[in-house]
C-alpha cells in the first residue's frame, strides 16, 4: 500500500496560538515520511493553499494544524470540497472533539464518565453579574477546579483554581484565548493518555502514557520544554485499569466519530475511576509529544506507520469517489 | 529520549546535568506565541529588526565582490581575537560621533555587541553579584545577566533617564545588604525599550556616582547615529576612558546579518576580552569584519545612516500619530530616535496575558515583563516600528486597540469581584520574541 503514496503534503504553521507546536509537528511528520522514501512538501498555509493544492496533484495531503485552523473542521471541510485526500478525521467529528463540552456531552451519553462541569461565555458574566456566576460556579462546582477555554489545546489558558479569588482571574484568562469557558471540578490522580490508531482496520489502542510532570502540573510548559515531565509507557495501570482506559479511549473515538489518529485525555482517579477530559483531533507529534511515543513504545517505526495513514487516506478517497452517489460522503 | 526498565522516558536525559545558570533557559506559553508573528497576516510591532531593504542591493553586493577579490584568503581564514586592524581603526572613526576619542588598541570586535555583553559579564559576574540597571532594560542584556545568575536591580528612569537620586539608594541599599555591585548597564540613547534618551547633565552626574562608589559602567549605544532632530549628547566613556567599558554594534547603521559589534574597554579590561572571546569563538567573522571594513572605506555610510533616519522617523511619527487616533486615552514615550515606543497600559490591564487576544486580532508586541528581572512591567507594551510601514504601523496599532478595548471590557466584567486581577510574578523563563521576527 506504501508503494502507492510517492508525495505528501504536509500542513502545518498557520495562523494560531499553537502555530509554533504545529511547525514542530509538521517538520517530524515530514522527516519520518522522508524516511520511508516519500517526497515531502511542507506548507504553511495561506490563501494560495489550494491552489498550491490543485496544481500539485499529492497523493495525499496532511493538515498538522493545532488550532481552531486545523482542529475546527473547516480544513476538513474545505479539503473534501477540493476533493483532495487528507489524513485525519472529518469535519463533523472534528467539530464535535474540538468543542470540549459537546464532546464531554456524547461521552457521558455512553456512560463514560467526565467530570462535572459548566460551560459560561463571557457573555454571561456580563450579563448576570460577575459576582453572582462565580459564587455560583463555586457554591455548586466546589473547588479545586480546573478552568479552560472551551476549544483550546496544548493547556493554553488552562488554569487550576484552588482558591475562591482565583476564579476571576482563571476565567479572564480563559476568555483570552476563547469566548467559552469550561469550568471542570478537577479530578486528582493519574494523568493519560491514550492515543488510537486506525490504518484502516478500525481503531486500536496504543499503549496508555502515563503523564508526570514534574512541577505538578502538565502546563505548556511542561508539555513542550524537554525533561520537564516523566512518562510510563505503558502507563503503570493494573492489567484491568488498562483495558479499561484503552477501552474508554476507543469508545471515545469512536462515538465522536474520529479517523485515522486521535488522542483521548483521561484522568484515573484514586478510586480507579477512569474519568474523559477531552479527545484531540490533531495530536501533537513533536518531540515531546504522546502519540510518537506510544507508538514507538508499541514497537511501531514511525515513518512506516505515518506511510501507512497516507496510504489508507489515499484509499479511502479513491473509495470515495467510486461511492459518489451516496449522500453520506464526506461528513462521515 | 531514555527508557528505564520500568519504562519511564524523559525526553532530556540530561535534564538533571544541567549547570545551575541554565535554569531560565526553557521556551515559554508566551514566547511560543511568536511563531505567528512571522506570518504577514500579522503585523508584528514585536521584534526589533532594522530595515535592511533600505540597504541598496547592490552597495551590499558591491562590497562583498571587493572582500572575495581583494581579501580572499584573508576573509575566509581564522583572524585574531581582537579584530582586523583597519575595522578596529574605522570603528574609532564612527565613535568619533558619539564625541569618544581612543586607541584602536582598545577596541575588541564581537559578533554583535549582544557577544559583548556576554563576555564582559563572563568576566565580571559571579553568581549572586549585582547589575545595577535601568527600569526598564534590554532584554537580551537581561537575558545574559541572568544565564551569569546575577542579581538584577532596577533603578528608576523619568524622561530624562535614569534617576540619580534613585541609583544613589539603590547602591547604599545594596551595599547595606552586603552584596557586591559590578558595574551599571545603561543604555543612554533612543533606549530599548523606553525610547528614552539620557541627559547630558544626568551623564556626568551618574560618571561622578559611579567613579565615588567604584562602579563600572556599562554604556551600550546601539542607536545613537539613529536620531531624528539632534544628535543625542555625548557619550559617557567620552568624559572617562577607566569607568566605563563602552559597546557598540553595525547592526542598526549597517546589517544585523553580519553579527558585528565590539567593545572599548579600559587596557586591562581589554586584554582579558581578547582571552575571553578567543575562548569561546576563536575570533569573530573575518570574512564580516572585511565586508563591514569595506562598506565603511568605500561607501558614503553617513549618507546611508541620514536614510535610515528618515525612514525611521516617519515610522515613528506614524506610530505616534496612530496612537493618537486609536488610544488617546493612554500614555507613551515620544522618543528622538531609535526604534521604540514604550506605551503604558490602564492600570488593570496585563500585556502579557493579553498577548493571546493579540494573535487573535493579528497583532504582537512585546510585553512590558520581558524587560524587566523582578516581574515589572505588566502594564506596558514595547512597540518596535522599526520594520513594519507606516501603513502597517497604523494597521497595528488600530488591531492592538481592538485588543486593549477588549480586554478592558473583559476586565471591567470582573472588575467587581477582584481587585487587582493580576499576580505580579518574577517569570523565569525566556518570553522574549527570537530576534528574527517581523
Amino acid at each position: 500500500m506504501n508503494r502507492d503514496i510517492r508525495q505528501v503534503a504536509v500542513l502545518a504553521g498557520g495562523i494560531s496560538h499553537e502555530r509554533d507546536v504545529s511547525l514542530r509537528s509538521g517538520r517530524r511528520v515530514a522527516d519520518a515520511l522522508k524516511q520511508q522514501g516519500i517526497e515531502v512538501e511542507l506548507i504553511d498555509p495561506n490563501h494560495t493553499l489550494f491552489e498550491q493544492l490543485k496544481n500539485r496533484h499529492f497523493d495525499v495531503v496532511w493538515p498538522v494544524l493545532h488550532g481552531a485552523t486545523g482542529e475546527d473542521g473547516t480544513l476538513s471541510d474545505l479539503l473534501e470540497l477540493a476533493g483532495v485526500p487528507y489524513i485525519g478525521s472529518a469535519s463533523g467529528a472534528a467539530r464535535l472533539a474540538w468543542d470540549k463540552p459537546t464532546a464531554k456531552v456524547l461521552l457521558q451519553r455512553q456512560g463514560i464518565h467526565t467530570p462535572k462541569s459548566v460551560t459560561i461565555s463571557k457573555e454571561t458574566f456580563r450579563d448576570y453579574g460577575a459576582a453572582g456566576v462565580l459564587e455560583l460556579i463555586e457554591a455548586q462546582l466546589g473547588l479545586p477546579l480546573v478552568v479552560k477555554p472551551a476549544r483550546g489545546g496544548s493547556a493554553q489558558g488552562v488554569t487550576i483554581v484552588t482558591e475562591p479569588e482565583q476564579l476571576a482571574q482563571a476565567m479572564v484568562s480563559a476568555y483570552t484565548y476563547y469566548e467559552v469557558a469550561l469550568i471542570e471540578q478537577r479530578v486528582v490522580g493519574t494523568e493519560i493518555a491514550v492515543s488510537i490508531l486506525d490504518t484502516g482496520d478500525g481503531p486500536v489502542a496504543l499503549p496508555p502514557v502515563e503523564i508526570v510532570p514534574r512541577s505538578g502540573v502538565y502546563s505548556f510548559e511542561a508539555r513542550y520544554n524537554a525533561g520537564e515531565t516523566d512518562f510510563f509507557t505503558p502507563a503503570r495501570l493494573s492489567d484491568e485499569l488498562a483495558t479499561k482506559v484503552s477501552q474508554n479511549a476507543v469508545l471515545a473515538h469512536q462515538v465522536i466519530g474520529l479517523r485515522d489518529i486521535s488522542r483521548v485525555d483521561l484522568i484515573i482517579d484514586n478510586d480507579g475511576v477512569v474519568w474523559f477530559l477531552e479527545a484531540n483531533v490533531v495530536p501533537g507529534l513533536t518531540e515531546t509529544s504522546l502519540l510518537p511515543l506510544a507508538l514507538e513504545s508499541a514497537g511501531h517505526d514511525l515513518g512506516w506507520v505515518y506511510a501507512t495513514l497516507a496510504a489508507t487516506a489515499a484509499e479511502r478517497s479513491r473509495s470515495s469517489a467510486d461511492d459518489s452517489d451516496n449522500p453520506d460522503r464526506g461528513n462521515r | 529520549m531514555t527508557t528505564t526498565p520500568h519504562n519511564s522516558t524523559n525526553f532530556d536525559p540530561w535534564f538533571a546535568n544541567y549547570a545551575d545558570r541554565t535554569a531560565q533557559l526553557s521556551a515559554s506559553e508566551v514566547r511560543a506565541l511568536f511563531a505567528v508573528a512571522s506570518r504577514p497576516e500579522v503585523v508584528s510591532l514585536a521584534g526589533g529588526m532594522p530595515y535592511v531593504s533600505a540597504l541598496p542591493e547592490s552597495l551590499v553586493q558591491e562590497t562583498m565582490q571587493r572582500v572575495v577579490r581583494d581579501f580572499g584568503a584573508a576573509a575566509l581564514q581564522y583572524g585574531g581575537g581582537q579584530g582586523i586592524l583597519p575595522l578596529r581603526e574605522q570603528i574609532l572613526e564612527v565613535m568619533e560621533l558619539e564625541g569618544i576619542h581612543a586607541s584602536p588598541d582598545n577596541v575588541v570586535v564581537t559578533t554583535g555587541s549582544q557577544q559583548a555583553l556576554d563576555l564582559v559579564s563572563k568576566l565580571f559576574l559571579n553568581p549572586g553579584d549585582v547589575v545595577l540597571a535601568e527600569s526598564p532594560s534590554y532584554v537580551g542584556a537581561l537575558g545574559v545577566f541572568k544565564s551569569y545568575q546575577a542579581d538584577v536591580r532596577h533603578i528608576a528612569m523619568d524622561n530624562d533617564g535614569l534617576v540619580p537620586d534613585a541609583l544613589r539608594a539603590m547602591i547604599q541599599r545594596v551595599r547595606n545588604e552586603g552584596k557586591a555591585i559590578k558595574f551599571l548597564y545603561l543604555i543612554p540613547n533612543f533606549h530599548n525599550p523606553a525610547g528614552i534618551t539620557l541627559s547630558w547633565e544626568r551623564r556626568v552626574e551618574i560618571l561622578e556616582i559611579a567613579k565615588a562608589n567604584n562602579i563600572l559602567i556599562l554604556e551600550d549605544n546601539p542607536y545613537g547615529q539613529l536620531y531624528f532632530d539632534e544628535a543625542p549628547p555625548r557619550a559617557i566613556r567620552s568624559l572617562d576612558s577607566e569607568q566605563v567599558i563602552y559597546l557598540g554594534s553595525f547592526s542598526k547603521t549597517f546589517a544585523p546579518g553580519f553579527r558585528t559589534g565590539w567593545a572599548l574597554a579600559p587596557h586591562a579590561v581589554r586584554e582579558k576580552l581578547i582571552l575571553a572571546t578567543e575562548a569561546a569563538i576563536l575570533s569573530p567573522s573575518n570574512f564580516a569584519q572585511y565586508s563591514i571594513s569595506e562598506f565603511l572605506a568605500h561607501s558614503d555610510w553617513r549618507k546611508q545612516i541620514n536614510t535610515f533616519r528618515d525612514i525611521y522617523h516617519e515610522r515613528k511619527n506614524a506610530t505616534i500619530a496612530a496612537l493618537e487616533q486609536y488610544l488617546p486615552k493612554l500614555t507613551w514615550t515620544n522618543p528622538n530616535g531609535g526604534f521604540y515606543v514604550w506605551l503604558t497600559l490602564p492600570d488593570q490591564v496585563d500585556s502579557k496575558a493579553m498577548l493571546p487576544r493579540a494573535v487573535k486580532e493579528l497583532v504582537a508586541y512585546t510585553p512590558g515583563t520581558a524587560f524587566f528581572a523582578d516581574g515589572q512591567g505588566t502594564q506596558n507594551i514595547r512597540i518596535c516600528y522599526s520594520y513594519p510601514t507606516p501603513e502597517r504601523i497604523h494597521e497595528g496599532i488600530r488591531r492592538l486597540a481592538t485588543v486593549v478595548n477588549n480586554e478592558l471590557d473583559l476586565l471591567d466584567t470582573f472588575k467587581p469581584v477582584t481587585a487587582p486581577i493580576r499576580q505580579i510574578k518574577p517569570e523565569d523563563r525566556v518570553i522574549s520574541p527570537p530576534p528574527n521576527i517581523g
